[in-house]
């Protein structure tokens, strides 16, 4: 039977409103102020470069089924796993969830119309366009420095190093100017009575997201500078012939990579705790702790860097401070986990795909951060430094950890964003796939690596072979069942049931407009009595 | 950024014109500060460089501050901090509606800020005809570097600076509305401070 309103409001041709998305053509994308279009375009972009990075992962992965050169060049090796790093890091996990989601969802959840500086918005897009630009005309001479660009080898190297830098600071001037963004959006913009301890925790993690973006980014951008000027003008700071030091350029580096690692994470924990009282049905345990703990991650992130240069040969009392401190970190990280745990805990809970993902965020990763607890350990990093130790435990939080939480994410949010449902039928099984083929490619490479087998060497002796083939293997599974869920938002986007406002009875403001939200979000701003956790059980 | 909201998509206006003027104008200030904030921790890496060079070798930085013109950089020096009042006098101009003043004092910004540049074009010339570039020593890289960055930034001044110039012309701004002045205001400063620490660090300090 053919209705003729939805959601109260008549039909046009048989179709619901189109909200924001109403305006077709190039120029109502590519010029936009709307945050919600902006947002949409960032999560394109960096789903795009997610696919990419993938296809080299899967090459990769091809190449290691066999312990000598086969299939194509060691050279060509080099090429493909730095730019699988160096894409998957600068152009999808670090921008995915603040860029795409964050601006999608930071107005509408405490109800704004927009963010602060809509321009400003606008800008930091096309920069990060700009930058993937300039990133793909150093393509030319394709890197090969791994994604850390490691001196003095990235001052010598052929590759283009230069522009390739260039490229990475406009992706950082990106990040800076959205980080600045949404400070100020959520300083500012917060609607009546939305107080801090109002604010849904999404909100919180995207604070403390953004004050890293702001305070880390800008010591890379000077960092991947001064690489360049090394190799234009013959600067000489990292360069020992000159006096220069190899080694402060790994200091700059990881004074923003690992911060970054917590624009990667704090996100998409974020996401975590919107889904899990949700799917529970009953309130967040321990608000503050989890408030409070994305915030002191924050700031403890800037103070961990060394544990990345454990084999440097710094002062042994560095390296105990280090290592204490990293051990810190996983405080506000385990009060997190446990938090999560409590609120399911005589929860009603259903197993709809968001909260299929969100608790496999949370099992993958445990293991990614217990794991790193092993690497802060001093005597325990030394035995496996540079192993693919490393490699499974940065995939199990990045992929366990940050890709996880922004499936979930998109799987929470894709009614609210196209105004369609997603099929479950596909949904689940999707997941499944997703779940076995990440541990059965990665947890194989936590043995390897304990077992001695470095990371980056495209050749291995034979007798890590048996458990390579099981990597390559699971890395098929993880791609298929990826493929289906894509497979499962194009559907969606095109056939999928009409969404509600509300599909999952959620109580945060995102889902008082209507899916999809109109242009100015709220007809009439809405007054904040209360904080968006207040579940009482399954209704029926 | 003109306002010609005619190329922006339906609703594009509404986007722009959201806030109330009270609450645009505190989100200006906390957003420019924050971006300030942004540029100390640009400049940081370079200033935490010096210091580790400092300490490692004194001798090169001793025999490097000798080859500088003093003289120079005291006048540059001067002509920032001027410039520094300037844009302060034409801030405490348009707080009360005086167009005209203001735009007097912004040309006369921009006049030090070229005055500025000019002597550094000197300087630099003076440096290369010695032989001097940023692959010389540890010295010169970062005397290149720190003031080459600082100089980009005096440029960005000035391009924010004469765009406000131009909009102030076109009576854009009242006692009532002149946030980007003070903004523009504000990150003018924070370039005239950059260099107020750069000068003793690099000409001064034997």
């Amino acid at each position: 039977m053919q209705e003729t309103t939805w959601n109260g409001e008549p039909l046009k041709n048989g179709d619901p409103p189109r909200g924001y998305l109403e305006a077709k053509g190039f120029w109502a994308w590519a010029y936009t102020l709307d945050h919600k279009r902006i947002g949409v375009m960032y999560l394109y972009t960096t789903l795009f470069f997610f696919l990419a990075g993938g296809v080299f992962a899967l090459l990769i992965r091809i190449k290691l089924m066999f312990p000598g050169q086969h299939i194509f060049t060691n050279q060509t090796y080099n090429v493909l796993f730095t730019m699988h790093g160096a894409l998957m890091i600068f152009l999808f996990v670090i921008p995915a969830i603040p860029s795409g989601l964050g601006n999608f969802f930071i107005p509408l959840q405490i109800g704004a119309r927009d963010v602060a500086f809509p321009r400003i918005n606008l800008m930091s897009y096309w920069v990060f366009v700009a930058g993937i630009v300039v990133i793909l005309f150093s393509l030319v001479r394709p890197m090969d420095t791994g994604w850390t660009f490691y001196t003095p080898y990235s001052a010598r190297t052929a590759a283009d190093v230069t522009t390739l830098s260039f490229g990475i600071f406009l992706i950082g001037m990106s990040s800076i100017l959205t980080g600045l963004n949404f400070l100020v959006t959520i300083h500012k913009l917060r609607a009546p009575g939305m107080t801090w301890h109002r604010m849904p925790l999404f909100i919180w993690s995207m604070y403390a997201t953004s004050i890293i973006q702001v305070l880390a980014t800008p010591v890379v951008g000077i960092t991947f500078l001064l690489l360049a000027m090394e190799r234009v003008l013959g600067v000489g700071f990292f360069d020992p012939a000159k006096g220069g030091d190899p080694i402060l350029f790994q200091h700059f580096f990881w004074f923003y990579s690992h911060p970054v690692v917590y624009v990667m994470i704090l996100p998409a924990m974020g996401i975590i705790s919107e889904i899990v009282p949700a799917f529970s049905r009953k309130p967040i345990f321990g608000y503050k702790a989890i408030a409070y703990s994305s915030m002191a991650i924050a700031v403890f992130g800037f103070f961990v860097w060394g544990h990345h240069m454990f084999v440097t040969g710094m002062s042994g009392t560095a390296a105990i401070l280090f290592s204490l401190l990293t051990y810190s970190v996983a405080i506000p990280t385990a009060i997190k986990v446990f938090n999560w745990i409590a609120t399911m805990y005589r929860g009603s809970i259903t197993f709809e795909s968001p909260m299929l993902y969100a608790l496999t965020f949370i099992f993958l990763f445990v293991i990614g951060g217990l794991t790193g607890m092993y690497l802060g350990a001093l005597g325990a990093d030394i035995h496996v430094h540079d192993t693919y130790f490393i490699v499974a435990h940065f995939h199990y939080t990045m992929v366990g950890g940050t890709v996880m939480g922004l499936l979930a994410g998109l799987h929470y949010w894709f009614p609210k964003m196209t105004g369609r449902m997603l099929s479950e039928k596909m949904g689940r099984p999707a997941w499944l796939l997703i779940f076995i083929g990440f541990n059965v490619t990665f947890f194989t490479q936590f043995i390897l690596g304990f077992e001695g087998m470095p990371r980056r060497y495209a050749e291995y002796p034979a007798q890590y072979q048996a458990l390579n083939i099981l990597s390559t293997v699971g890395s098929w599974i993880l791609a298929t069942g990826i493929l289906i869920m894509f497979a499962n938002f194009v559907r969606g986007l095109f056939r999928g049931a009409l969404a509600p406002p509300n599909p999952w009875k959620a109580l945060s403001l995102e889902w008082e407009t209507g899916s999809p939200p109109a242009t100015e979000n709220f007809e009439e701003i809405p007054t904040v009595t209360d904080w968006p956790y207040g579940y009482a059980g399954r209704q029926t | 950024m003109s306002g010609q909201s005619t190329h922006h998509g339906p609703g594009a206006a509404g986007h722009e014109a959201h806030m109330d003027p009270a609450t645009a104008r505190e989100a200006a200030t906390l957003g420019i500060w924050t971006f300030l904030a942004t540029e100390v921790l640009l400049f940081g890496g370079l200033f935490t460089s010096y210091i580790i060079y400092r300490i490692k070798y004194p001798q090169i930085f001793y025999e490097g501050h000798l080859k500088l013109d003093h003289v120079l950089g005291a006048i540059n020096t001067v002509v920032l901090i001027g410039s520094s009042l300037t844009v302060a006098l034409g801030i405490a101009a348009i707080r009360k509606g005086k167009v005209g003043l203001l735009r007097l004092y912004l040309f006369l910004t921009l006049l030090l800020a070229g005055t500025f540049l000019g002597i550094k074009y000197v300087e630099y010339t003076e440096k290369f005809s010695h032989g001097l570039y940023p692959d010389t020593d540890i010295f010169f890289s970062l005397y290149f570097m720190l003031t080459g960055l600082h100089g980009l930034h005096v440029l960005a001044g000035m391009v924010l600076l004469g765009a406000v110039l131009f909009l102030a012309g076109r009576g854009r701004y009242s006692e009532s509305y002149h946030t980007p002045v003070e903004i523009s205001g504000l990150y003018w400063h924070f370039v005239d401070l950059v260099w107020i620490y750069l000068f003793p660090l690099l000409y001064l300090l034997g």
